[in-house]
């Protein structure tokens, strides 16, 4: 196994005029595992997929992937990497084998071996049946997998995916994510941005989260759960109307905002004092006229994990 | 077992790479009926209408109309079509295709004269289908056939220089409905000129520019051409303006695709 990182990157900054989109960014990306790098709109993720994929040039700091620097051997970066983007890029004039075809053949194929690694990939990617059609009658999930087959005819060490699940309906979101798991269980490296944090939970290995282009915490998915979420008091109540009481207590005792889900008929809220504090919720309910149907202490959801990461880059960040 | 597709041994060079860059332009054009349809009936209307509406109200010297308007007609056209150069070109970077060809493996002058290549023909296409037109509706050779053949290959030239043009509009343009937009500003040339009316006829502070500008000195080389004339004088002043804007556009073309701006 080799020891260079899939990514690393020290400092890096890309400015738009005064904007900065990454700023001193940190990240070092294990090679061999499956990275998606989480974060809410305008966090950074297209600008830093973008410069991996040597599209932009680091204003600051430095890039590297596979162990070669993007601005100094991007053309070298270029041979390693295969770019499915946010717009699936397939001619729609054309068929599905067509353009895998012609991207093959931009990748360095001969003819033939353009026409092979083309077929390879339908079948890999379940795309046999709609391949000869022309690609402006694929569905929304069709054309986004063959997007993704086009970044592989060239073999790639490193498929980038941005947003690769964007705007498609679950089915195709499926879809997506099997196509993606196929590849990886065929030893391609993955590096996918997301701000669906399922998709982070379904695929990835490795997360780094970023936000206002910093990174905010890197890890497995059960590290992070680990370190940033608090444990969370959920009750369920019998009749909704009575949420608004249930989360007056919740507040009291575990001085944290309540989140109120109507529709579930839950009042959740983080806690610090964990089994004690759930204690004292029970008494206080025991009190009152409120219906409980559940009541428990349960560590935080990946969206939990999110909201509270990102959230304190806010505060922290607007304290300054 | 499924088989993995191999890594390509060495990198596409830079001739196949501009092929196969222009092949699917090509494609994207041959197999879009409004586009090959359209381009040939609007010119062809156009011609109809200054040849049969306007045409007998203008005065254009010794010769007939007709012989005066189809020689400059046609060496313009791109003029009118290159606004469907700088729509696509505004296309591709909008939906990605653009950074996908700049994510690969390929030289980046590839890009621009795989595109230019693909344009190049269309235009080609659009040139011969105008001249069909130009000959049906009365015009007539008056010089030789290989001075008509010069002719028609300097309408080629003045296409594809501007074709490289209209590339940087697409570039620079935000998205398709501005590259169009954009584009009118070519109507400066195709107008200011003397391919409707002899720029002598125009008002005295316009003739400077009218009488020098690329379309005209270009027009007036393919007229002498096609009418057996002296052509001298015109054509090294054509091939000038052509060439340094040819270098310009080029240039320009070339770092903005570097640039990579979505």
């Amino acid at each position: 196994m080799t020891t260079v990182p899939l990514i690393e990157a020290r400092d890096l900054t890309i400015r738009f005029g005064k904007v900065k989109a990454l700023d001193d960014l940190d990240l070092t990306a294990p090679a061999g595992k499956v990275l998606a790098i989480l974060g809410p709109n305008g966090a950074g993720k297209t600008t830093f997929v973008r410069a991996v994929s040597t599209l932009l040039r680091p204003t600051g700091g430095t890039l590297q992937v596979l162990g070669k620097d993007v601005s100094r051997e991007p053309v070298a970066v270029r041979r390693d990497i295969g770019l499915a983007g946010q717009s699936a890029a397939v001619e729609p004039t054309m068929t599905g084998r067509e353009n895998l075809e012609m991207t093959a053949r931009l990748f360095g194929h001969p003819r033939d071996g353009a026409r092979r690694a083309a077929s390879i990939v339908i079948e890999r990617l379940s795309l046999g049946d709609v391949a000869d059609r022309r690609c402006s009658t694929y569905s929304g999930g069709q054309r986004r997998r063959l997007d993704l087959g086009a970044s592989l005819v060239g073999a790639p060490r490193l498929l980038l995916l941005d947003e690769p699940t964007t705007g498609l309906d679950p089915i195709s979101r499926r879809e997506v994510w099997d196509s993606v798991r196929d590849l990886v269980a065929a030893g391609t490296d993955v590096l996918l941005t997301t701000h669906y944090l399922d998709e982070a939970n379904e695929l990835a290995d490795h997360v780094i989260v970023i936000d206002h282009g910093h990174t905010v915490a890197a890890g497995t998915l059960s590290d992070l759960k680990a370190s940033s979420g608090r444990d969370v008091i959920e009750v369920a109540v019998n009749d909704p109307s009575q949420l608004e009481a249930v989360g007056h207590i919740l507040e009291r005792v575990t001085s944290n905002p309540p989140r109120l889900d109507h529709n579930g008929r839950r009042a959740s809220a983080p806690t610090a004092g964990g089994a004690k504090d759930l204690a004292i919720v029970i008494r206080t309910l025991d009190d009152t006229s409120v219906m409980v149907d559940e009541i428990g202490v349960r560590r935080p959801t990946l969206d939990e994990v999110f909201l509270t990461l990102t959230n304190a880059y806010v505060q922290n960040g607007s304290s300054r | 077992m499924i088989q993995t597709v191999t890594r390509p041994i060495a990198p596409a060079t830079a001739m196949s790479a501009t092929l196969v860059v222009a092949r699917r332009a090509l494609l994207k054009f041959v197999r879009t009926p409004a586009l090959v349809g359209m381009g040939i009936v609007q010119s062809a209307l156009f011609l109809f209408s200054f040849r049969y509406v306007f045409g007998g109200a203008i005065h254009a010297g010794a010769s007939t109309y007709v012989a005066y308007l189809v020689p400059g007609y046609v060496a313009t056209i791109v003029l009118f079509t290159g606004g469907g150069i700088a729509v696509a070109v505004a296309d591709d970077r909008v939906e990605g295709f653009t950074d996908r060809l700049l994510s690969l493996p390929i030289p980046r002058y590839s890009i621009v004269m795989g595109r230019a290549l693909a344009d190049f023909a269309t235009n080609a296409w659009a040139i011969v289908a105008t001249a069909a037109f130009g000959f049906l509706f009365g015009f007539r050779l008056g010089g030789s056939i290989p001075d008509g053949l010069a002719a028609l290959g300097l309408c080629l030239v003045f296409g594809l220089v501007f074709t490289v043009v209209f590339i940087v509009i697409g570039l620079l343009a935000p998205n398709a409905q501005a590259a169009q937009g954009m584009s009118m500003i070519a109507f400066v040339l195709a107008f200011m000129s003397s391919t409707y009316v002899p720029a002598g006829t125009m008002p005295g502070w316009l003739q400077p520019f009218a009488q020098n500008q690329p379309a005209t000195v270009t027009i007036n080389a393919v007229r002498a051409l096609f009418e057996g004339g002296p052509a001298f004088h015109d054509l090294w002043q054509a091939a000038l303006w052509c060439a340094g804007i040819f270098a310009v556009f080029l240039a320009i073309s070339m770092n903005l695709y570097r640039k990579a701006t979505a």
